[in-house]
């Protein structure tokens, strides 16, 4: 008989090893479903996790590899602040749409003007356009008691759904001849976030999500902030006598959280997107979940969380690409690898005994 | 044990967890018609024996005996069946149904409401426990709630009814009222094992005795030829430390509630109700009352997790009724509240991060927001070697103390650091007798030092023997203050609200 035994603490040990369990078990599952669809599986997982490294193209992909980690780790940082509090911004997509229509909307402002304030104005833009939006969940939890995740992630739809209106009408393009979407912010100088050391993919998203990771571990190591956000997810009831002011810490969860999400939103929109369209937004904020409990709400575990999951796109693309893989068995493959940390997850707290309850 | 006739016998019952063995090799037996007490401190195995005896726990080794028969309850449902019934220490009622609902939740096939109705209040008459069907469990009282657990089971025609601590809920005169149900049980040949720490009670009410420590019989004996002392030295294993106080000269005012009237954030909660007292520097104020009449609420309105008019809260004439708990400690007002795990602790935090919970501000380890681990550690460290907490070492989580070592924990955090006034809830709830003695005189000391302590507890021998005066909260209510020394247990409980009419069911039944 198998039993679980709660341990009377976490295990440090299986805290560090259960998301390297979970890749290893998403491998193994992930391998079988491709040979279920007629791939060699070896050749599937190496295509997916060693060949945009390691292989011919590398050259290629491992830019790209930051690109897409980037927002990732943006936004999971600011989320695993809220998750570590008890505090579930659902809705990190709608603050990172509504950040690049703000950062986005401030640069073409400028138009044509090519002076150096214009992309500052943007990034400051940017993150007051995804800190508002989360206000609005924010403040009707501590007003009205709502439920955040409801909200945040109903305004997703909404945010979509203001995008749109956005990139057909006030920020559509004057001389794109009528095709939905706005200016290439690419090709305005102020306003455009290229990479800024040639070929590796670095532009000022990569380094915002790297102060990101550094404040965020100072910030939960060191800051008296970061000890009532985890007492408050741990015990509340603890917070509260410890004096935590549960309203204020939802303001800041969720506002910290939208700004990051909006700051995300603005890099993409001036650097790799380019320009303000009707399909932008390609689910950053849902993945950046995942990417958050992948690294086990810890800064550095999010870090290369965002990595190994951005590896998992970009490899997944060229498996798309080069083996055909259909694009659900890809996020089929993602959605594995947090069933399976989840499943794993359980090991921190509790030891699997065999056998029948002995006499100790 | 007279005569040969066993209801029930347990032979040889041994049952292990990890790490610890909750029973080992425990024997004995009860009689039809008698009233046995189980008795052992916190940790001696009294629950897991009754588990084994209510079906809810299996045992690793040995076997009982009903009424002769092998007896091998695998769940609860079997117990009953066979006979068994228990009264739980926490009730499992739903606060938002009726009493007749509730009753029908525990049964196997309830029958119509109104029967039931009948039945619940035929049963109630008969044994003095009055109690009317229709009414909601929210809105009784923790004694009326007991009543229902016990009709429930007595509607079921229990040959042995398995009560455990049923009197840490109520008042004396509902203590005396009970113990009249449970002897009339007794005299119509249903045994009861009754389960408690509480030695005068045992003494008044059971024929025999069986006294576990660390999970064995260290003796069965009659507890009537016994003094409290003797079986409290058998449960603890050996000679008790009495706290000990030197009288102190009357200080200034401390701490002054005038007025203070606090809604409850729980829905089944306890408003507080125009509650005044004041409290001296040196003094030792004991706070009675059953469970459930606003102790909580009294310390959450203290410590600042319950914001109040600024005036019904003085601290050293200063208003802080509308301060904060940080603000309020900043001051030299501190409190200890019962829940350790998820309230005065957060279970997952290791013991220097429980330090840093209350003690942040007047030990220091903050400076501009930023954490000092160092200061935080030791201060941890300090709690850890002047509290005598069992622990390996400040890095480990709250949650793997004992419930004695984490209180010592937490009482000790306050203490050290010198409060003006402390209140503390409970502080001794779960406790082990050493470490209840420990703690009692570290509150002692503390008053001896200057500071003002406020104590609330339901175990009235405890607050008789630190206080120098005594209040009790009922319904939200706190009674005027009176010396402890010289107070009947009728006048305490009078104050505490007297028996619910309780004793006008009893005559009625008579």
């Amino acid at each position: 008989m198998i039993r679980l035994e709660k341990r009377p603490e976490p295990s440090s040990l299986w805290t560090a090893v259960t998301p390297v369990l979970a890749v290893v078990l998403t491998m193994i599952a992930g391998g079988i479903l491709f040979a279920a669809l007629g791939n060699e599986p070896v050749i599937a997982i190496r295509t997916i996790f060693w060949d945009p490294i390691f292989g011919e193209f590398a050259f290629y992909y491992r830019g790209q590899l930051l690109v897409k980690a980037a927002p990732l780790i943006l936004i999971a940082i600011g989320l695993s602040l809220g998750f570590r509090a008890g505090i579930w911004n659902i809705g990190a997509e709608g603050q990172y749409i509504i950040g690049a229509i703000c950062g986005a909307a401030v640069g073409l402002a400028f138009y044509p003007a090519n002076l150096w304030i214009v992309f500052p104005l943007m990034v400051i833009a940017g993150a007051i356009g995804g800190f508002l939006w989360a206000m609005i969940p924010a403040i009707l939890k501590t007003r009205f008691n709502t439920n955040e995740i409801l909200v945040s992630l109903l305004l997703v739809y909404v945010a979509e759904a203001i995008l749109a209106w956005m990139a057909l009408g006030p920020l559509r393009n004057p001389e794109g001849a009528g095709f939905p979407g706005s200016r290439n912010l690419r090709q305005y100088e102020a306003a455009a976030n290229l990479e800024l050391i040639e070929g590796t993919g670095i532009h000022w998203g990569v380094i915002a999500a790297l102060i990101a990771v550094i404040f965020a571990y100072v910030l939960l190591k060191r800051h008296m902030m970061g000890f009532h956000i985890r007492l408050t997810g741990q015990s509340p009831r603890a917070a509260r006598f410890a004096g935590v002011n549960p309203n204020m810490l939802v303001i800041f969860c969720l506002g910290l959280s939208g700004a990051l999400a909006g700051l995300a939103g603005l890099f993409e929109v001036s650097g790799p997107a380019g320009q303000i369209s009707i399909d932008f937004n390609v689910f950053y904020g849902f993945t950046a979940i995942i990417v958050a409990f992948l690294g086990r709400l810890h800064p550095i575990g999010i870090l290369l969380a965002g990595l190994l999951m951005a590896l998992t796109y970009i490899g997944g693309e060229a498996a798309q690409s080069t083996l055909g893989l259909p694009a659900a068995a890809i996020q089929a493959f993602q959605g594995m690898l947090l069933f399976f940390l989840l499943a794993v997850d359980l090991l921190t707290n509790y030891r699997v005994r065999l056998g029948r309850e002995g006499v100790a | 044990m007279t005569g040969t006739e066993k209801l029930l016998a347990l032979e040889g019952l041994t049952k292990a967890y990890p790490g610890v063995v909750a029973n080992d090799d425990v024997s004995f037996s009860i009689a039809p018609g008698r009233v046995h007490a189980l008795l052992g401190e916190n940790g001696a195995g009294k629950s897991t024996l009754v588990k084994m005896i209510y079906g809810l726990v299996r045992p690793d080794r040995g076997r009982m005996l009903l009424r002769g028969a092998p007896y091998e309850p695998h769940t609860p449902h079997d117990a009953r069946n066979a006979g068994v019934a228990m009264v739980f220490q926490h009730f499992s009622l739903f606060e938002a149904l009726d009493v007749a609902e509730n009753v029908a939740l525990g049964m196997e096939n309830p029958p119509s409401q109104r029967q039931l109705s009948r039945r619940i209040r035929e049963v109630s008459e008969e044994y003095g426990l009055p109690l009317d069907p229709t009414r909601r469990v929210g809105e009784l009282s923790a004694g009326e709630r007991q009543r229902v657990e016990i009709i429930r089971c007595l509607l079921q025609d229990p040959k042995l009814l398995i009560m455990d601590e049923p009197t840490s809920v109520l008042t004396p005169q509902e203590v005396d009222i009970l113990f009249e149900t449970l002897r009339k049980l007794s005299e119509e040949g249903t045994a009861i094992l009754y389960i408690s720490h509480k030695l005068e009670e045992i003494r008044a009410l059971c024929e025999s005795a069986t006294i576990l420590r660390l999970g064995k019989v260290v003796a069965n004996c009659d507890p009537r030829e016994k003094s409290a002392r003797e079986l409290a030295e058998l449960m603890v294993g050996q000679t008790l430390h009495t706290p000990t106080r030197e009288s102190t000269a009357e200080g200034d005012v401390a701490l002054e509630l005038s007025g203070l009237s606090v809604a409850s954030s729980n829905p089944f909660g306890t408003s507080l109700k125009d509650v005044s007292v004041s409290v001296r520097a040196g003094e030792v104020l004991g706070v009675g009352g059953v469970a459930g009449n606003g102790q909580d609420e009294l310390l959450a309105a203290l410590s600042g997790e319950c914001l109040a008019a600024p005036d019904a809260v003085k601290l050293k004439g200063r208003s802080v009724g509308q301060l904060g708990p940080n603000a309020r400690r900043r001051l030299g007002l501190l409190a200890a509240p019962e829940e350790r795990l998820g309230h005065a602790a957060a279970p997952d935090m290791s013991l220097t991060e429980n330090a840093l919970l209350t003690g942040a501000i007047r030990e220091n380890l903050v400076s501009n927001g930023f954490l000092k681990w160092g200061s935080a550690r030791s201060f941890a460290e300090i709690v850890i070697e002047r509290f005598d907490v069992r622990t390996p070492g400040p890095e480990h989580a709250a949650r793997s103390l004992s419930g004695g070592n984490l209180q010592k924990f937490v009482i000790g955090r306050e203490i050290l650091q010198r409060p003006e006034v402390l209140v503390v809830n409970q502080p001794t709830w779960g406790v082990d007798a050493s470490a209840a003695a420990a703690i009692r005189q570290a509150l002692l000391d503390l008053a001896a030092e200057g500071a003002a302590v406020i104590v609330i507890s339901q175990d009235l021998d405890e607050l008789m023997e630190i206080s120098d005066r005594f209040a009790a909260l009922n319904e939200g209510r706190l009674s005027p203050p009176r010396p402890a020394k010289g107070l009947t247990v009728d006048e305490i409980g009078l104050m505490m609200g007297g028996a619910h009419d309780m004793e006008v069911a009893h005559h009625g039944a008579a």
